[in-house]
């Protein structure tokens, strides 16, 4: 359904599910950085066998995560051979004037890899992180940059509710594009120009309809006492647990034990 | 004791931005005239609708009585509280809550329990009394186990319930609804009317619905009729639907079944006055 490379939340209550976001979020940005500090082949096996004991965990439909990297294939493919065929080294294969390079095919390899893992890495959160606290957690961890004035609750509520959009808007795309479709409309066929000029008729209403929502909640909102966000409280406060804890030791742990494999 | 609803000769002026619908009272100046001095009182505890045209000034009306929209003349009280002094808003907009038409454009949230949290929020509570006061609404509309929900898996009518929960959640004496049942199915319109209903006989809730259903009016105890921002009836239905022809003349239709009961007592039937609904209509004839 979606067409992003990260998934969308899947509802559970497995020990991720569970983590608090701040702890899954700054696991993900050392996970999505660790890979550049593995060389060896036994760095590889123990930051793959944690990622998949995390997946495992999650209870994630196995389904779900392969089609989001599925999203990433074509990029995956062009990377694969454009490391593959300019990597210069030690010739494993020779055809005319190109050479497939030792160095390369290990290179291809490693990029793929870390690919995939950026991608499964980035959909754990999603998939087991609502909305909320998602937004919750970056609120949390961004609130130093209050300091420096930046409108971080004000951003949280704008992220809030652009999430809550979005289903909304989806579902009123595809009403309307069906609407067109009845009339004949044809976005399939014909060159990029004339299929983006056949989007038209769909754009524009959904913009007036958009603007027409955000007028009408922001009087909802008005109505419901909405003022600057700097007189509100929340109802839901982050805690962190021993759950949380354990899961920082063991990142911790498995990061040492990555650079010490080298 | 002072009512709970105050309006003294209400003049609303909309500065000449483009209407939303056709049909306005243009006034000079390419501006507009949505209220041309309005008074009306209204107790802590009625269930009042509002009825009219397209355009007659029902939704600035009620945005008047939350502090939406500010007087250009005259008055409006809440509760003793001049909704055009500054610091009286917050407190205006606590008493006043406010359902609108469209039940996706109200929703701020992504679960049921967070969107209904949005109102104690604002208002600064301490976290554990939001929870309280959402659970507590949850229950009022009975959606508590859909408080984990996000919105786009309820029905129109349970969206509008979330936003009823919303209102709910601060506490206020009097909700205005305006066209809450226009978007909804039939079940859904029964969920939201029978939950009205009942927010109003059991919490006390002031009530003022408006509507463009007669039948919905006929629900309250109450029914104001506005024209081209004037108020022009005010009584109870059973009163106000005698008036049949000058309904009519507004382009309001009367409740089917008290239009059957009047074509019947016109044909020399001898109904009693005052037949609403279709238990009222069988309790005369058998
Ligand atoms: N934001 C606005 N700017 C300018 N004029 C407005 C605005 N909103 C309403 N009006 C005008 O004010 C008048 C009263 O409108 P209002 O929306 O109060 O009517 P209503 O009785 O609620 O109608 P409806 O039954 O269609 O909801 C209309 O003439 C309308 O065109
Ligand atoms: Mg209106």
């Amino acid at each position: 359904m979606s067409a992003l490379p990260i998934g969308m939340y899947v509802p559970g209550n497995s020990i991720l599910h569970r983590l608090d976001p701040r702890v899954k979020m700054g696991a993900t940005l050392v996970l999505m950085m660790i890979p550049f500090a593995v060389h060896g082949l036994w760095g590889y096996v123990a930051l793959s066998t944690f990622v998949v004991t995390a997946v495992l965990l999650s209870g994630v439909p196995l389904g779900a995560l392969l089609r989001t990297l599925r999203t990433v294939f074509w990029i995956a493919f062009l990377m694969f051979f454009l490391y593959l065929f300019t990597t210069p080294g030690e010739p494993l294969l020779a055809l005319g004037s190109i050479a497939i390079t030792r160095q390369g095919l290990l290179a291809a390899v490693a990029q793929i890899y870390r690919l995939c893992l950026l991608v499964t890495v980035a959909s754990l959160l999603t998939f087991t992180t609502s909305p909320i606290h998602l937004t919750h957690g970056l609120e949390a961890m961004l609130s130093p940059l209050e300091r420096a004035r930046l409108p971080v609750r004000e951003l949280a509520m704008v992220l809030t509710i652009a999430l809550r959009f979005v289903p909304t808007l989806q579902e009123e795309i595809d009403k309307i594009a069906k609407a067109q479709r009845a009339r004949g409309a044809d976005f399939r066929t014909g060159g990029p120009l004339r299929r983006a000029r056949n989007l038209v008729p769909i754009f524009v209403p959904i913009f007036v309809s958009a603007f027409r929502r955000a007028d009408e909640l922001a009087t909802a909102m008005d109505a419901r006492g909405f003022r600057s966000a700097l007189h509100r409280t929340r109802m839901r406060k982050l805690r962190l647990g021993s759950l949380d804890l354990l899961a920082t030791l063991i990142v911790m742990g498995l990061v040492l034990t990555v650079i010490w494999l080298g | 004791m002072r009512p709970f609803i105050e309006i003294e000769n209400l003049k609303y002026v909309y500065p000449s931005f483009i209407p939303p619908h056709a049909g306005g009272q243009r006034g000079g100046g390419g501006q507009i005239v949505a209220l041309r001095g309005v008074n009306l009182t209204i107790e802590q505890g009625e269930f009042v609708a509002l009825i009219g045209p397209n355009g007659s000034g029902k939704s600035t009306l009620a945005r008047h009585l939350n502090a939406l929209l500010l007087p250009t003349a005259g008055a409006v009280w809440i509760d003793g509280l001049r909704t055009s002094d500054a610091h009286n808003v917050w407190a205006v907009r606590q008493k006043v809550g406010m359902v609108f038409q469209n039940p996706d454009n109200q929703i701020v949230a992504t679960t049921v329990e967070e969107d209904v949290a949005f109102g104690p929020e604002n208002m600064g509570l301490p976290a554990d009394e939001i929870r309280h006061r959402v659970d507590d609404a949850l229950a009022a509309v009975g959606l508590l186990d859909y408080r984990q929900y996000p919105p786009q898996m309820l029905s129109g009518g349970q969206k509008q319930l979330v936003a009823i929960a919303g209102a709910l959640a601060a506490r206020p004496s009097c909700i205005v609804f305006d066209e809450p049942t226009s978007m909804l199915d039939p079940v859904g319109r029964r969920q939201v009317l029978d939950t009205i209903r009942r927010l109003n006989a059991e919490e006390g809730i002031t009530v003022l619905l408006i509507t463009h259903s007669m039948s919905e009016a006929a629900m309250a105890q109450r029914v104001l009729v506005m024209e081209a921002g004037r108020m022009v009836m005010d009584g109870p239905p059973a009163i106000v639907f005698e008036r049949g022809a000058r309904l009519r003349a507004l382009g309001l239709d009367l409740p089917p079944i008290v239009d059957i009961a009047q074509r019947l007592q016109a044909w020399g039937l001898p109904l009693p006055q005052g037949v609403l609904t279709v238990q009222d209509m069988v309790d005369a004839l058998c």
